[in-house]
């Protein structure tokens, strides 16, 4: 348990090794640890303004979605309807169509059967003549009653 | 197990207590010797430790560090936080928490020397020294810095001047007389004196303690680190001294595992009275 100038030197190193691990040593490795902190906080900030970024564009997406759905919609519903209508007049088209040719064939119907009933008439009166004729050759003057013959034409 | 030559317990524990010298010690305070182990010791140790931290602080990187940047970077932000927390002038951190770095680690390393075996380099400097032409049996050596009391009070005293220097920059010269003379118990005429003897015997208390602390728990480890040694070294042969050999090894491992714990400790336990003393040097009673 002596004392002695050891105890001068080892306080002296004391200090000279403080002033190096104070000049070369803390500097650097503060810098360092100060640095990675900046580098971990710009990280995680970026990752954050990232996440925002993100969430804005789902939600601009989902929205974009939205409107294309609702014209496809729209779209559809425009389709359906002009298909409707087209539908809707091609039918009334064709119901007039047919209406007309109904009439149009109803008229001639009735023209020709106008038509064949006079035909008719005229053959029924000759036929009549001719039976009356043959009936009444020699009773009957024609001339005479032509007259008569006419008024039964008319009459039929 | 005596041979002719063989030292018996007492003189192999004294020779291993007895430091390498510059001069024979001619009283118990003689300032003209060195001891050369302690101060071969420490200054290579402490070169060590600065060499090794400013190699891998000057490659530091701020991406991602490798396994040593990693443990430095740990040590000097436990450090750091500590630091931070006891004195609150970050100008004076500037130096203040390096010191304490240095501290720690230095005496980490020197109290470390404990654990190598207590023969191991004391045989290797005989051999050398006896290779040199002088008598085996004078080469001392102890190769525990922080187990002489020089070194362990050459650093207190560093800190207690420190200290000093804190108490002045912080305060004045004006300033730390008037609290040199008024605290702790108060300004008035009657009071100087015994203020004053309070704060000489604090500032002598902090000293001596801090620096006696570490000595005690290093000294004290060293010479358990020696009996045991002793203890195995008492095998002859013999079934009984075959246990004394197998009672060496159970305790010299338990008493180094337990070791471990205390080199930490105490270069902690240094650090944190660094710190303490340094950030009470700051405070204004």
């Amino acid at each position: 348990m002596n004392l002695n100038a050891t105890l001068f030197s080892q306080l002296v190193v004391f200090f000279i090794l403080a002033w190096f691990t104070m000049k070369f040593v803390w500097p650097p490795i503060m810098k360092a640890l100060d640095e990675r902190a900046t580098r971990i906080a710009d990280g995680l900030a970026a990752a954050d303004k990232a996440k925002t970024d993100l969430s804005l564009a789902e939600r601009r997406a989902t929205d974009e979605l939205r409107k294309a759905r609702e014209t496809s919609n729209e779209l559809r519903a425009g389709a359906e309807r002009q298909g409707t209508q087209l539908i809707d007049e091609a039918r009334a088209e064709a119901a007039r169509i047919i209406a007309a040719a109904r009439t149009a064939a109803e008229g001639e119907a009735e023209v020709a059967a106008q038509r064949a009933k006079e035909a008719l008439r005229d053959q029924v009166a000759l036929l009549a003549v001719a039976g009356a004729e043959q009936i009444l050759r020699k009773e009957i003057d024609a001339a005479m009653h032509a007259d008569l013959l006419n008024q039964l034409k008319a009459e039929l | 197990m005596a041979t002719e030559n063989a030292p018996n317990a007492s003189q192999y524990i004294v020779h291993h207590l007895t430091h390498l010298k510059s001069s024979t010690q001619a009283s118990l305070v003689d300032w003209s010797v060195f001891h050369l182990d302690s101060l071969f010791f420490s200054v290579g140790l402490g070169l060590l430790a600065v060499a090794a931290m400013a190699h891998l602080a000057a490659r530091a990187t701020s991406g991602v560090p490798g396994r040593l940047q990693a443990a430095l970077e740990i040590m000097v932000e436990m450090v750091a936080d500590q630091a931070k927390g006891i004195v609150h002038s970050p100008e004076s951190r500037k130096f203040v928490a390096p010191v304490a770095l240095t501290v720690f680690i230095w005496i980490f390393l020197m109290n470390a020397m404990d654990l190598l075996p207590v023969d191991l380099l004391p045989n290797i400097w005989a051999a050398i020294f006896g290779a040199a032409g002088h008598d085996p049996h004078h080469a001392y050596l102890r190769v525990v810095p922080t187990a002489d009391l020089n070194a362990t009070l050459g650093m207190s005293l560093a800190v207690l001047l420190i200290c000093l220097y804190y108490n002045i920059k912080i305060k004045g010269i004006g300033g730390w007389m008037h609290e040199l003379f008024t605290a702790p118990f108060g300004s008035h005429p009657v009071l100087y004196p015994i203020n004053f003897a309070m704060q000489m015997i604090e500032f002598v208390a902090k000293t001596v303690s801090h620096g006696m602390r570490l000595f005690g728990n290093m000294y004290a480890g060293e010479l358990i680190f020696m009996l045991i040694a002793l203890m195995g070294a008492a095998w002859a042969g013999t079934f009984g001294s075959s246990l004394l050999w197998v009672g060496g090894v159970v305790a010299g491992t338990i008493w180094a595992i337990f070791h471990i714990l205390i080199i930490t400790l105490q270069a902690f336990i240094f650090m944190m009275l660094t710190l303490v003393y340094i950030g009470q040097a700051h405070e204004s009673h």
